[in-house]
């Protein structure tokens, strides 16, 4: 027992408000702490620990006994936490049914199943914790810190041991291991550098060019359906990819930078387009790449009123109806836009490849 | 003086009576409740029923119906004619289907002006609508209303729908048909509980800030296959717990960090405490 507990500290001394009867073991040694610093002794005096504190449940045996009950309480819902878990696993059998039935039980299961196992753990340690907090003695203990330094003897000990293995290798003596040894290590450091080849080869032109051409007919995606201009209503949209692009060899990358939109605007909303974009469209159909400039998201919510095309990512805006410029948000270049005209067939195609590179900025972008 | 307060008195005590009573703090909700019952009342009592589904095909009289219908409550806006005004689109052309879904789902007429137009409880019955529908359509030729054979999706592939789905519909509708914002106010409507008809024709005639997915691009099929898609999600529970609106990351990661984090945080401050 702790002479805390034996002594009992009753409520008398301290309604008395007589702080040093409440002084213990850990005040008295703040005061025969050795100053050490003539002025600042002057100025300041360590006021040591603060005077203990005793709880309720040192103090009233009830508020003792009502933390008794708390802890209690505790693990009893961790008991029944357990027997939440027992008896979910036994009750609900995800596996006796199928289909969406069988993905709700999963779900109660796993419910039941975490919050039994999550009560019964949770409340076990929140018991013992609270009691421990509540009713286990609480002095302040003061314990001296252990020297780091080992003893001298043990110190000369060990010096002596690795003067005496140095010896023994004969580093000094037999130059032909050591530097072959050296030899062995400096080439070391090639082996973390060598595998950064595997970030190149260097794109070269694969960033500039889409697998859009000349007459390559524009398919819908996902259904890969060719377009006819009369299709498309005006304030109609439409996500399209080159067609057979699907038999490329890398068709996602090249997905990923050929994936246009193509939008209908009535006539006269392009008339504020740039005048070398003239003919760029087919009577009033626009395409325009999906990848935004700014770090590439794809580019599709378009608002049909205000003929304004954002970026989920980042809000970049862009004007359709002035050639995709940018007018709100992070990105700086508007979007490419990929000339298209008709097929004798009346398809829409491509009349050429985008005329920069699509996406956002790059190192070699500019060469 | 005194003669007339004395003749006073009894509606005056009256009155005290009433007033004490009106002090309780009970008394005027029993007061506003008293009102809603009664003006409720009513209105059940007085309001139009809503009358049998009109025929379809489109009569005479019904386009006549509409006209008058279409004067009285549509032309301030869009004008005599329905030519359009600085305040409203011109409607011709616009066909049936755009009339039936604005007005069936209450967005039409518009509550007030605002970036959007929300939907409400619609203020017309079926035959209003269908009259209204049915002279709007007589103006131009435009989509149609879809009849119930056409909105069948039972047996429609509604894999290839979420594909459609996701490529055409969902950088503004949300991968979950949640919805989400748009720019000034404007947003996507969220698609949970909408009937295969309103998604329908809103895919065929582009409401207000949605573009239009005619018939030409996205076929028939395609929509019921994105309908399907988009009732089967809406049917489907979600096994690993609260779905938190199926917003995404940003409304998972919320909760992860105010209520994992903060319980986490909360548990330590208990932990350090001084127990009194």
């Amino acid at each position: 027992m702790s002479d805390q507990l034996d002594t009992e500290p009753g409520g008398e001394r301290i309604h008395d408000g007589d702080p040093s009867g409440t002084t213990d073991v850990a005040t008295q040694r703040s005061l025969e702490t050795p100053h050490s610093g003539g002025e600042l002794e002057t100025r300041f005096r360590d006021p040591g620990l603060p005077a203990h504190v005793y709880r309720h449940s040192d103090i009233d045996p009830k508020a003792a006994k009502r933390r008794e009950r708390e802890v209690a309480t505790l693990f009893g819902l961790s008991t029944l936490g357990t027997l939440l878990f027992i008896v979910a696993y036994f009750a609900i059998k995800p596996n006796d049914t199928s289909g969406s039935e069988l993905i709700d039980r999963v779900g109660l299961s796993t419910r039941l199943l975490g919050l039994g196992l999550g009560l019964a753990l949770f409340c076990i340690g929140a018991g013992a914790i609270h009691w421990a907090k509540t009713l286990m003695p609480d002095d302040e203990i003061v314990t001296e810190r252990k020297p780091m330094r080992s003893a001298d003897e043990d110190r000369e000990a060990a010096v002596e041991a690795l003067k005496e293995g140095a010896a023994g290798a004969g580093l000094g003596r037999r130059k032909l291991i050591r530097n072959s040894l050296l030899g062995a290590m400096a080439p070391l450091g090639l082996l973390a550098i060598i595998p950064l080849r595997d970030l190149g080869p260097l794109p070269g032109d694969s960033l500039g060019e889409t697998a859009w051409g000349p007459g390559k007919r524009l398919m819908s995606d996902p259904a890969g359906r060719p377009i006819k201009p009369e299709d498309v209503e005006i304030g109609g949209v439409v996500h399209v990819l080159p067609e057979g692009i699907e038999k490329s060899e890398h068709r996602l990358n090249e997905e990923a930078k050929a994936t246009a939109i193509l939008i209908r605007l009535a006539p006269e909303d392009l008339l504020a387009q740039r005048p070398d974009r003239k003919g760029w469209d087919v009577s009033g159909i626009v395409v325009y790449s999906k990848v935004c400039t700014h770090v590439g998201c794809p580019v599709g919510l378009y608002e049909q009123q205000t003929h304004h095309l954002l970026c989920p990512c980042h809000q970049s805006t862009f004007d359709v109806p002035r050639n995709c410029k940018v007018i709100f948000g992070p990105a700086h270049r508007a979007l490419p836009q990929l000339k298209i005209t008709t097929n004798a067939d009346g398809y829409l195609v491509a009349a050429q490849d985008f005329q920069e590179p699509v996406g956002p900025s790059f190192w070699e972008r500019g060469k | 003086m005194r003669h007339l307060s004395a003749s006073l008195t009894a509606p005056r005590r009256a009155l005290a009576a009433l007033s004490r009573h009106r002090r309780r703090k009970v008394a005027p909700f029993l007061l506003l409740l008293v009102c809603l019952g009664v003006t409720g009342g009513a209105y059940t009592a007085f309001a139009p029923s809503p009358q049998a589904e009109a025929a379809s095909g489109a009569s005479v009289e019904s386009i006549k119906d509409g006209r008058a219908l279409f004067l009285r409550n549509c032309s301030s806006c869009h004008g005599l004619n329905s030519e359009g005004s600085s305040d409203a689109p011109s409607l011709i052309g616009v066909g049936a289907a755009a009339v039936d879904f604005q007005v069936s789902t209450g967005r039409m007429p518009a509550a007030a002006d605002g970036a959007q137009v929300e939907a409400k409880r619609p203020e017309f019955t079926h035959a209003e609508v269908a009259a209204l529908a049915a002279y709007i359509a007589s103006l131009g030729p435009g989509p149609a209303i879809p009849d119930k054979d056409q909105l069948d999706y039972t047996n429609v592939d509604a894999a290839q729908g979420g594909a459609i789905y996701r490529t055409n519909c969902s950088m503004c509708h949300n991968f979950a048909g949640s919805g989400g914002a748009l720019t000034h106010g404007k947003y996507a409507a969220s698609l949970r509980g909408v009937s295969a008809k309103d998604m329908y024709e809103a895919m065929l005639t582009g409401p207000q800030s949605m573009p239009v997915f005619g018939d030409g691009t996205m076929r028939p099929r395609d929509k019921l296959e994105i309908i399907a898609y988009l009732k089967t999600i809406e049917a489907q529970s979600s096994p690993g717990g609260a779905a938190l609106g199926k917003l995404g990351p940003v409304t998972e990661g919320a909760v992860g960090w105010i209520v994992g984090i903060g319980g986490l945080i909360g548990a330590a401050v208990w932990l350090g405490a001084k127990a009194r």
